[in-house]
């Protein structure tokens, strides 16, 4: 008797522990998740209500140029940032990584500070930057081209030029992941290999990158997910113009929602966000288990 | 040999970071000049005049002090609770045992592949019908699912020994006693750690609270930024000190916590355990 009655009060303590997150995650996490679903068959504005009209809005998207162009544009940007955001950290990490000491924590700070600036903060920043006037990199664009560019209001270099923003903001994170990584590798690997004469350059193929692989796996399928839900620094520097030549998913469904008051068909396109993001992710589970069977 | 070596990477690397943060010191440099330096010839890249004009504009001519009391205030908040919720759940998880617990594990996890920006039309109305819109609440509510939190705190209950809960079960104490007088106190580092990063980028957030809030008054620190174009125009000086004073409490917490952040950063991310 005494052990159920333990029991019962053990349960409730456990509820009344889990109740706080569950309540809210029920009622901001779980419940929208199951509405953006419900929404995305309706034709609702942004206060709701709406009427059931199946398979309209995702029909109407699949003729959407605009949903296949900014589809090619959160391509285009995955390429312009993925991999190169992470070649750029995990040569920065393996520099700041030989470093002793204080220099070591002094060169983090440096590459790792952008990361936590809000993202206006960087946009401001940047849009100074390349100021079409006075911005201090234009110099440098008149040596390469010939004169100064506008680049967030030209369609050919707003997507480069919003990636090199993005690359600088973001880029901290993973060194910061790449250093973790390297400082997870044995040190006595090194010693050994190097008694038995193996060159730095045998070194990092042999002993560094495929002890290193699976945080290169993890910073290339976190960067893709990251990547693919850009919206803050497109809306910011360019809002998604010249020509919708950066408009991509997300300012989509932003401008869908909130400009044009079309909740339902906003709702389709967050879901075909959201299953893309599930595809990358089932990616990254099955990157890391071929990994881990090896 | 190896120490001119090593003298030449440093002096490198340092040079490499130095040109990294550039952008963070030439908008400094910007922001202690005139308007009308700002835009001449002579404007070089070191700081020639000291001119606060710039920041006096921006703290009395703007609404950046509204902006800093509800960035603070939601901020804190949501760090609070977020803890609070967080390792309470992360307790049960870990050390009781009770029916749907699985359950509520892999969903915890399961949301990791949700992204908050898939959810904003429907939280939207949900705030719409609750009136929460242009308010503290409608910024807060939002974001406090944090499910990495959750998971790191049971990581770390998970690992606290057996036998310090013993003792305290012999001497009659309970789950609550538990909590807060062993596994709390145990794992201070973590949760400061937690702390830090969940202040920082509820701080960041731009996105929600971007939605949620309408007028100017209302608005945290990252969004009031994109009003200041409006408002001055082209004055680069006083947009320069406007960006760098929202972005000051931020920096600081990094700079003086910068070991912990970088470390909550890590465990988060899952390559140290």
């Amino acid at each position: 008797m005494a052990m159920i009655r333990n029991q019962r009060r053990h349960r409730l303590v456990a509820l009344t522990l889990i109740l706080p997150f569950v309540a809210v995650f029920a009622l901001v996490f779980a419940y929208p998740l199951v509405e953006v679903v419900r929404l995305s068959f309706t034709n609702a504005t942004l206060i709701g209500g709406g009427e059931w009209i199946g398979l309209q809005n995702y029909r109407e998207l699949l003729a959407d140029k605009l949903f296949y162009t900014s589809l090619k544009n959160n391509g285009y940007f995955m390429l312009l940032t993925v991999i190169p955001t992470t070649v750029i950290a995990l040569c920065i990490a393996l520099m700041v990584q030989r470093l002793s000491g204080r220099m070591q924590a002094l060169a983090l700070a440096l590459f790792f500070l952008p990361y936590i600036l809000p993202v206006s903060v960087v946009t401001q920043i940047w849009a100074w930057m390349l100021d079409f006037q006075f911005g201090i990199l234009q110099p440098l664009f008149e040596r390469i081209v010939g004169k100064p560019i506008p680049v967030f209001k030209n369609p050919y270099w707003v997507m480069p030029s919003v990636a090199v923003v993005t690359i600088w903001w973001t880029n901290g994170f993973n060194v910061l992941l790449f250093l973790a990584g390297l400082r997870n590798i044995p040190s006595d690997l090194y010693e050994a290999s190097a008694l038995d004469g193996a060159t730095r350059w045998q070194q990092f193929t042999r002993v560094t990158w495929p002890l290193l692989w699976p945080v290169v796996a993890l910073v290339l399928t976190l960067q893709l997910i990251l990547q693919l839900k850009i919206f803050d620094q497109i809306y910011l520097l360019s809002e998604g113009g010249p020509f919708n030549s950066s408009s991509v998913l997300l300012l989509m469904v932003y401008r869908e929602a909130f400009q044009q008051n079309n909740g339902g068909y906003a709702s389709a396109i967050s879901l075909v966000v959201f299953l893309l993001i599930v595809a990358v992710s089932v990616l990254q589970y099955q990157l890391l288990r071929i990994r881990g069977r090896r | 040999m190896r120490r001119l070596e090593n003298v030449a990477l440093t002096g490198l690397t340092l040079t490499a970071g130095a040109i990294w943060i550039f952008p963070l010191y030439w908008a400094f440099t910007t922001s202690i000049r005139t308007e009308n330096r700002v835009v001449s010839d002579e404007a070089g890249l070191i700081p020639d005049e000291l001119n606060l004009g710039a920041y006096y504009d921006a703290i009395f001519n703007s609404n950046l002090t509204n902006w800093y009391i509800n960035s603070i205030g939601t901020s804190l908040i949501i760090t609070a609770v977020v803890l609070a919720t967080g390792m309470m759940c992360a307790y049960a998880l870990s050390q009781m045992t009770f029916p749907g617990r699985k359950l509520l594990y892999g969903v915890v996890l399961g949301s990791f592949m949700v992204p908050a920006q898939v959810l904003v039309v429907p939280q939207f109305i949900l705030m719409n019908d609750l009136g929460l819109i242009n308010t503290w609440g409608g910024i807060i509510l939002p974001q406090l699912v944090v499910p990495v939190v959750i998971i790191v705190y049971k990581q770390f209950f998970d690992a606290v020994p057996k036998e310090m809960k013993e003792a305290v079960v012999l001497d009659g104490g309970g789950d609550y006693t538990l909590l807060f007088r062993v596994y709390l106190p145990l794992n201070w580092g973590i949760t400061t750690a937690l702390g830090i990063i969940t202040f920082i980028s509820a701080w960041n957030a731009f996105l929600w609270p971007f939605l949620v809030i309408t007028t100017e008054d209302m608005m945290t620190i990252p969004v009031g930024l994109t009003q200041v174009n409006d408002a001055f125009g082209v004055a680069y000086a006083r947009l320069m000190s406007v960006a760098l004073l929202g972005a000051a409490p931020v920096v600081i917490a990094y700079l003086i916590f910068q070991r912990r952040v970088t470390e909550a950063v890590m465990i988060s991310s899952g390559v140290k355990g």
